[in-house]
């Protein structure tokens, strides 16, 4: 029993069309990609796909009502949805520092998602305790 | 009227701005400024937060606005001065600034070197002629990228994307993050107009379609939008009768190019070149008014902030050797556009420059090819030539050029222009 793959690398402006032929968690045929980077690419995109999450979660008393952040590292792509969920359940409170923390453990993954950038208090904003 | 006066002022501080400023700073200037109309510095990067930006500088990819910390923080470390809220008018030709700010009202600003970092804008509906009615919902994916990703707004729920420039596929992943259904991107081209990286990760990974050979023939709805036809285009960009397509949406993005914005460099009387939309500049980024220097989307819109970054070093660079009296003999050499070549970034070079450091040169290809030589000729000399793989008009070439490489005398023509290997010059 093997599965295809088709994938477009993205390891240069090229973008090969890349077809393979996976059986028991292994590449068995490649097809379509021009260099070692595409294979070494599909063995990642096929057996352990990553994605760093970048979104925004909302601030109280800040200059901006929104504030900007991202996953410190990649997280596994199928993680993606339960992360955003997460992500957007959470209010924090300025002023916020840079790569403060934002959620310690995201999605269970052990990586953290921070602020990726500073945002001030709004002068004369709402003093929380 | 207040006047003041600075060594260097900076126009914009953008990615382009901060690294002209931090680095003219770093070369020995005293007083450096950089004004911006915006609260704060950072430019269009704080908008952009998602990764991708400084893998060619730094190795890593950063955010937008990560990356925008970093300079920010170099120039502020370096005693580079803000003046932010503040609007420059005009640019007088020796070298005075007009500006405007609430607090002070109109200013003078007097500058031995003014550096131009205005960064460019959106191209709107205007720009393409979308028929239709002419409800609310129609936005530019710029201005849906700064409500959603610093004002907290989500502009609607049902999108679609024309035209598939980097902010429109960026943005079709950020609404399908927040929850909206992106019902596709429609390009007019037969190709794609951003990058690779970006049609798999902010499409494929999101199962949002692509249609190349498409555009919005027409808007419906007369409040709000409601819907768009859209239809499949010939070679000629006519679309063909009998592919229409309603699609119904409440939210319609255009990505469809980026224009550098020279009000001020034009009113100044600046040299414009036509192709790129930005001013004629050398290799030490200089315009055609002495003194006044430019770099970055106001010349040429970029894809990658990096090349934005040591285009800017190299106008910080410039500007600093003007005020320290360190600049090259003026004798230049001429760039010029070749076969399968759009435009050629700078436009002079100095001979001198060409035996002491290393010159770049940005070029745009006019389409896709493959299995390509770039090659600087003089006459109907070889000079220079560099094997690229592949080349596409979305993804800008840059062309190192070592010192003492070349040998050129002034006056001389360069043209830049693509060979296919294999064939005879």
């Amino acid at each position: 029993m093997s599965t295809i793959y088709e994938l477009t690398c993205i390891a240069c402006p090229m973008g090969c069309q890349i077809k393979t032929k996976v059986q028991q968690d292994k590449i068995i045929s490649i097809k379509g990609n021009s260099c070692k980077r595409g294979e070494l690419y599909a063995q990642d995109e096929i057996f352990r796909p990553m994605r760093v999450i970048t979104s925004t979660v909302r601030v109280q008393g800040g200059v901006l009502p929104v504030v900007p952040v991202r996953t410190a590292e990649p997280i596994p792509k199928d993680k993606i949805g339960v992360a955003l969920q997460e992500i957007a359940c959470i209010t924090v409170t300025a002023p916020v520092k840079f790569h403060q923390v934002i959620v310690p453990n995201i999605a269970d993954t052990g990586v953290s998602v921070v602020a990726s950038r500073p945002l001030a208090a709004k002068e004369g904003g709402e003093k929380t305790a | 009227m207040r006047s003041i006066k600075y060594d260097v002022v900076v126009i914009g501080a953008g990615p382009a701005g901060l690294a002209a400023a931090s680095r003219a700073k770093a070369m020995g200037v005293k007083r450096v400024l950089l004004v911006d109309r915006d609260r704060e510095p950072g430019g269009i990067l704080q908008q952009c937060i998602h990764n991708g930006f400084g893998l060619h500088l730094f190795k890593e990819e950063l955010t937008g606005p990560e990356y925008a910390y970093k300079f920010i923080e170099e120039s502020y470390a370096s005693g580079v001065e803000f003046l932010m809220n503040t609007m420059v008018l005009t640019i007088q030709p020796d070298r005075q600034i007009y500006a405007i700010n609430r607090k002070v009202g109109m200013l003078k600003i007097e500058a031995q070197a003014i550096v131009l970092a205005m960064g460019c804008r959106e191209r709107n509906r205007g720009a393409v002629t979308i028929p239709g009615s002419r409800p609310s919902g129609i936005f530019t994916a710029g201005t849906a990228q700064r409500f959603v990703n610093m004002e907290g707004y989500m502009p609607g729920r049902h999108v679609v994307i024309l035209g598939s420039g980097d902010i429109g596929l960026i943005m079709a992943r950020r609404f399908t993050w927040e929850g909206a259904k992106v019902e596709g991107v429609f390009e007019i081209m037969p190709y794609s107009n951003g990058l690779n990286r970006n049609i798999v990760q902010c499409l494929k990974d999101n199962n949002i379609p692509l249609h190349l050979s498409h555009t919005v023939t027409k808007v419906h709805g007369n409040e709000r939008i409601e819907a768009v036809t859209v239809s499949q285009v010939d070679e000629h960009f006519t679309p063909l009768s009998g592919s229409e397509q309603v699609i119904p949406c409440d939210t319609l993005l255009l990505s469809v190019g980026l224009i550098p914005e020279n009000e001020l460099s034009r009113d100044a009387g600046i040299h414009i070149d036509p192709v790129i939309g930005g001013p004629v500049v050398t290799d030490e980024m200089e315009t055609t008014l002495a003194g006044v220097f430019a770099c970055g989307n106001v010349v040429h819109v970029h894809d990658l902030v990096d090349n934005v970054t040591r285009e800017s070093w190299l106008a910080g660079e410039g500007a600093a050797r003007l005020v320290l009296g360190q600049q090259p003999t003026r004798d230049l050499v001429t760039t010029k556009a070749g076969s399968g070549v759009r435009y050629v970034v700078p436009h002079k070079i100095h001979v001198e420059n060409l035996a002491t450091r290393t010159t770049t040169l940005y070029l745009r290809v006019l389409q896709p090819e493959e299995n390509v030589r770039v090659e600087l000729v003089s006459g109907t000399k070889s000079l220079f030539s560099v094997h690229q793989r592949v080349v596409r008009p979305a993804e800008m070439v840059s062309i190192n050029v070592p010192p003492k490489r070349i040998t050129a005398t002034a006056g001389e023509e360069l043209m830049v222009r693509l060979v296919r290997e294999g064939d005879k010059a």
